[in-house]
Order: C-alpha cells, then structure tokens, then sequence
C-alpha cells in the first residue's frame, strides 16, 4: 500500500547544524504515529518541514503519493514553486504548541477563513461547517467568542478544529499539550483520542504524553540525534526498548511522573 | 487628571482672564483665528491622509523581498527624514516650478507634509508588521493561505491595531509641523495670528490663543486616537 | 532644466557663510536646551506640587505647540516692552526653549531608568546627595540618554532653517535670497537639502557609533 507520508533521505540543517540526517520514514494512511525524544532531538523539525514552514536541503517528501517539496518537469524532480507548493499541501494540517489562533476573529471566524478565503466555500458553507467542527470539539457554546476569552484548552480545541475545517488527510500536533496547565490537558487529548476513532486521518504527533502515546499510537518513534532510533508498536516500545538511549530517555521520562 | 488635561485648564483659565481684561478687543481676533483654524485643521486631515497612505507603501515596501522596490523605499525615507519639513515645502514650492510643473500652495503643503510624515510613519508600519508573532505568520502557511491574503487578512490587521498609539504621536507632530504652511502663504492658523500681530501688536493674547488652539487640537487627535484603540485594542484583548 | 553647476561655484561662498551662522544657532540653541532642560526635569521631580505642577504644565504646553509660534511670540514680544533684541537672539530663544522640553523628558526618562535600588544602596551607604549624583546615578544614568540627546540635536539643526521666517540670514534664509534675486531656485534650495541631508545622515552615523561604544563599555 502506497505511504500516505514518505521522507527519503530528508536531511535538513540550519547553518552548520544538522537536524534531520537523511531521514527515512514511511507512515500509512490512518496510521497514527506519536514522536518522542530529547529537546533538540529533531522531532518538530520533522513536522515543521512536513508542513513546508521549513526549506530541507537534500531529499524529497512524498504526501498521498505526490512529491510535495519538489515537483516533476520534464521527468525529472526540481524544487517545486509556490503553486504546487501550495496544491500538495492542503493534505496537511497542523496544530501548533502556542495554539496561533487569530486574535482578531471569533472562534467561528477562526474556523470559516481558510475555507471561505482558500477552499472558496461561501460563507454559508463555511459556516456551517465550522459550526459542526466547534460542536464536535465541545465548544458549541463558544463560537462567538474571542481566543483571549477562552482557556488554554478551548483555544487548542478551536486551533483542532480550525485545521479540520480544511479537511486534511493528514494531521500533525507539535506538542500540543506541552503549553497548556496540566487539568486542561485532558479536554485536548480527548478530542484527539475522538478524531482517531471517527476520522480517516492520518496523525503524525510529537509528544511527551506517554501516557497517551502508548494508548492511541500504532506506532511509536523515538527520536535522537536528527535520527529515527527506534520506533515499533506501543506495547513492545514500551515495555521492551531495545535501543541503549531508548532506553536511558525512558527511564528518565517515566521516572518524571 | 493628566498633564494635558491640566495645561489646557491652566491656560484657558489665563485666557478668560486676559478676555476679562480686555474684552472688546478679544473678539476681533476671534473670526479670523476661527477661520485660520479651519484651513489648519482641513491640511492637517488631507495631509494625514497621504502620510498614512505613504507610510504603508513604504513600510510594506521595506520587508519586499525584492531588492529595488526596498531600495527606492529607503531612499525615499532617508531624504524624507533627513531633510526638514521646511526645506522640502520650500522645495516643492520654489523649485518644482522650474521642472514645469506649477502646484497650488495647497497641494505643496498637503504633499510634502504628507510625504515628511509619512517617512517617519513607514518606520512605524514596518516595525509592526514585524512585530506580529511568527506563529501566526505559521498558522496561516498550515492553512494553505497565499501570501497575500495572509498579509490582508492575519498580519496586517493585527499590526495596524498596534500601530495606532505611535500614529498618534506622528498625527501631533503633523498638526505642529501645519505652521509651516504660512511661509509658503496659505492663510492657516499661523499665517492669521502673523497678520493680527502686524495690526494690532497685541502679540501676548495673540499667540497665547494661538498657541492654546493647537493645543486643543492636538487634544482632539489625542482623545481620537485612544478610541480607535480602545475600539479595536479590545478584540485583541488588549484593553487599555 | 539643467543644473547650472557654473552657479553653483559662484553661490557657494554665500552659502558656507550662511552654513556658519546655521551651525552657530544649532549649538547656541542646544547649550540652552541642555541647561533648561536639565532645570526643568529638577523642578518637575520636585517634590513640591506648587512647582512642579506649573513647570510641568508649562512644558507640556512648550512641547505639544508649534516652535514657529513661539519663535514669532519672542520675536515680536521684546520690542513691545522696549527691548530690542536681533532675530537671531530671539530666534535661537526660542528654539532653545522648545528643545529644552524635550531634553527636560529624556532627562526625567534616564534618571527613572537607574534602578530604584542603587539609590537605595546610596542611602544605605550614606552618600550625601552631591555624591550620590555624581558617582552613582548620573554615570549609569547619562549613557541611555546620549543617543536621545544626539537625536534632539539633528532635529534642532534641521529646524534651523524656521528661523528664516524671522529673516535670520541662516542658509534657508540665503538661499531664498539667491533665489528671488537671481530667479533660480533650484541650486541653492537643492545645495541646502543636500546639506541638510548629508549633515544628518553622517550625524544618526556618528550617533550609532557612540550609542554601540557605550554599550560596549558597560560589558
């Protein structure tokens, strides 16, 4: 089966560090894949270039079979323009860490913007459907409120729906609980929990929920160095890393809590 | 009560003073000050009007990726900047004649007011634009936006909100720098209080008043500006 | 229209000449400014309401108005009492007035901006005030304030040519002169701007230099 997400040797660096180092990861459509390891280890990088908010140097990364940093010309792969840039990348989605709703519009509007402004739906349209996504993440009663209003938690939840409203394929969460206080963290994770289950989506999550993670992943990735060090399913990750610094970065993590 | 509040209530209290000491007088200078207020005030608004629009060219032209639209904007704003506004009105007025091209009194004040302000706003533009947190420059990539439509919609918007306590100031320098219209003879509040000095020498209540009605006015942009931010400050949450 | 350079050449003796008296009344005028507006900040942190409430209401009232104003009121007021003073006298009044305002701000802002607590330590350590002043305040309280100062002192130099109004022979003054007798504007206002320009431009230069050397000597 064709990869939803594909890195092939993906190296990317910012000056004379190198973050990513050739990197190869293949997920699967409605696999859900959580991303774990040090500060600095590489992981949001990962999403950060998934999601074109960074150039990578060397490498191509594939999304829903097409090649999305490059483009084809001639049978050949060159750096792609803006404009197949920006027609690959309405698969993707993503939730940040600080949540970067819109200060200047409601939840609501947050909501219709992309859509009406990028999908060209008509406001009614777009309305409609944010009104079903806030719903859908318990904010119903929020729509027309304003992000300083709200808590950490429903901004996040709105920042979800916001980027459901696009209906992507494949969804990313940059440590999307890592800013909030911990009694609102839950309220997220269930509403991620919730998409899992009733969406075909594709989720890609740094985290350091590993809680969470060993419950809701198929897989896991730990990450170390610019590299994949060891990843597998929760249950054998978990209980039996085989990696030394899987290993050390567990004990330190679990120890924690 | 702040310190504006305070000098107006001083001064005026001054001036009902001096109108007591010298009543008749006093109301002779009253129309032709009115109306030089007035001329005053309509150069002040349409030259406003070009500095703001200036400034947002320039502003925006200075973080252009491309290299001759950030150079003619810098160039732009060095001269502007660094010449006064005197010398500039002095130029348009006495100089651009010999290119051919012959403008009104008005139109030299307008613009080169408008231009010298507008320097100095396109500072103000840029540096709030690229104050806007990059998150929300991300959050709008994540969502597939265009470049321009980001800018209209999400940065934009949100860097005018920020902009507005610094125009503030700019607009009162611009009400200030007005003056200088009566040298290249528009009949403005200035030009008015020179020619009732000439007749009646009663130079003190003269420019006192005088001084007086551009420090209202100036109250006026002050009060102007703190409900506009507190009109759109608000939304963003932040209430003054 | 073609810049006659040859004219140039024959104006720029009368020129320099201005420049010199432009110069002059820029330096005059920033001196007063410097020392009014180093009274004013004093009197306006007093702790007496009686003066600092007038001083400060003054001021405000000094800086928020148009320095051409003031310019014609001390020109054309000293006459009416008598007193005869040339327009430059009353001109470089005035606009060291002006400028004393704002001097008056970047002073009262730099001396906020020493913390609280090195007066605190001060005290505790029972300098008298003139000590206090001189060892411990005013050299952590000067360098913020130079770049300020410096800024106030390009734009002074750039109002210069307001005085023109008054018919000081500064280089606006000249080359407006120049122009209604000869019927050519554009070299000597164009030679003026220029000079302006360059003057203020090596200027902010000059005061980045120094604002990146007092940094550098804190650390």
């Amino acid at each position: 089966m064709e990869p939803m997400v594909r890195f092939q040797g993906v190296t990317k660096r910012f000056g004379y560090l190198t973050v990513l180092k050739e990197l190869d990861l293949d997920v699967a459509p409605n696999e859900k894949v959580a991303i774990i390891g040090p500060s600095g280890s590489g992981k949001s990088t990962l999403l950060r270039v998934l999601m074109t908010l960074e150039p990578i140097q060397e490498g191509v990364i594939y999304v829903d079979g097409q090649p999305l940093t490059h483009m084809e010309r001639n049978g050949k792969l060159v750096p792609a323009d803006e404009r197949h840039l920006r027609s690959v990348r309405g698969k993707i989605g993503m939730v940040f860490q600080n949540f970067n709703l819109f200060p200047h519009m409601t939840a609501l509007e947050n909501c219709m913007e992309a859509p009406v402004r990028v999908l060209g739906l008509s406001k009614a349209e777009a309305e409609a459907r944010a009104a079903e996504l806030l719903k859908m993440v318990g904010l119903d009663d929020k729509m027309d409120a304003r992000p300083s209003r709200l808590s950490g938690g429903q901004q996040q939840r709105v920042a979800i729906a916001r980027a459901l409203a696009m209906r992507p394929k494949v969804m990313l969460f940059d440590e999307v609980t890592s800013a909030l206080d911990p009694e609102l963290v839950g309220e997220v994770l269930n509403v991620i929990r919730k998409l899992g289950e009733e969406h075909n989506l594709t989720m890609l999550m740094v985290t350091h929920q590993m809680g969470f993670a060993r419950e809701f992943a198929d897989r896991v990735c730990f990450f170390y160095d610019g590299r994949i060090a060891e990843q597998g399913p929760p249950e054998e990750f978990f209980s039996n890393p085989q990696n030394e610094r899987t290993r050390a970065f567990l004990s330190a993590v679990l120890e924690a809590h | 009560m702040n310190i504006q509040q305070g000098t107006v209530i001083f001064l005026l209290s001054f001036t009902a003073g001096l109108a007591v000491a010298s009543f008749a007088g006093f109301r002779d200078f009253i129309p032709g000050l009115l109306e030089g207020a007035w001329v005053t005030i309509q150069i002040t608004v349409m030259a406003a009007g070009v500095a703001v629009a200036a400034a947002m060219v320039a502003g925006l032209a200075r973080l252009s990726s491309i290299k001759p639209i950030r150079w003619i904007a810098t160039v732009y704003v060095e001269i502007f900047r660094g010449t006064s506004a005197l010398v500039q009105l002095f130029w348009l007025y006495f100089v651009l004649p010999h290119f051919g091209i012959s403008l009104s009194a008005t139109t030299v004040a307008v613009l080169g007011l408008g231009l010298n302000v507008g320097a100095y706003g396109s500072e103000v533009v840029r540096s709030c634009i690229q104050a806007v947190p990059k998150g929300q420059y991300e959050a709008a990539i994540a969502l597939n936006m265009s470049r321009s439509l980001m800018m209209r919609r999400i940065i934009i918007p949100q860097a005018v909100v920020a902009m507005l306590p610094p125009w503030g100031n700019l607009f009162i320098e611009l009400l200030k720098a007005t003056a200088l219209v009566s040298l290249i003879t528009i009949t403005d509040l200035t030009f008015r209080a020179y020619q009732l000095n000439q007749v009646t020498l009663r130079t003190v209540e003269i420019f006192t008043l005088v001084l007086i009605v551009y420090l209202a006015l100036s109250l006026l942009i002050t009060i102007g500006m703190r409900a506009l931010e507190r009109r759109f400050g608000a939304d963003l949450g932040r209430i003054r | 229209m073609l810049f006659d350079w040859g004219f140039v050449l024959e104006i720029l003796p009368t020129l320099a000449q201005a420049a010199v008296i432009t110069i002059e009344a820029t330096v005059v005028s920033f001196v007063l400014a410097l020392v009014l507006g180093l009274v004013f900040a004093l009197a306006r942190m007093s702790a007496r309401p009686y003066v600092s409430l007038p001083v400060g209401a003054f001021v405000e009232f000094i800086r928020s108005t148009p320095v051409l104003i003031q310019i014609f009121f001390l020109y054309f007021v000293f006459p009416q009492f008598g007193v005869v003073i040339p327009a430059l006298v009353a001109g470089v009044m005035a606009l060291g007035l002006h400028y004393s305002t704002y001097c008056s701000e970047v002073y009262r802002a730099g001396l906020e901006n020493v913390p609280r607590g090195q007066w605190e330590a001060a005290t505790a350590l029972n300098l008298g005030p003139m000590a206090t002043y001189r060892d411990i305040i005013l050299p952590q309280a000067i360098p913020p304030m130079v770049p300020a100062l410096g800024n106030y002192l390009v734009g002074l130099f750039k109002e210069t040519p307001l005085l023109s109004a008054i018919a000081v022979l500064e280089l606006m003054q000249t080359a407006k002169i120049i122009g209604s007798e000869t019927f050519r504007y554009l070299e000597p206002i164009t030679l003026v701007g220029v000079f302006f320009l360059v003057m203020s431009l090596a200027s902010a230069a000059l005061i980045r230099r120094v604002e990146a050397w007092l940094r550098h000597r804190r650390d």
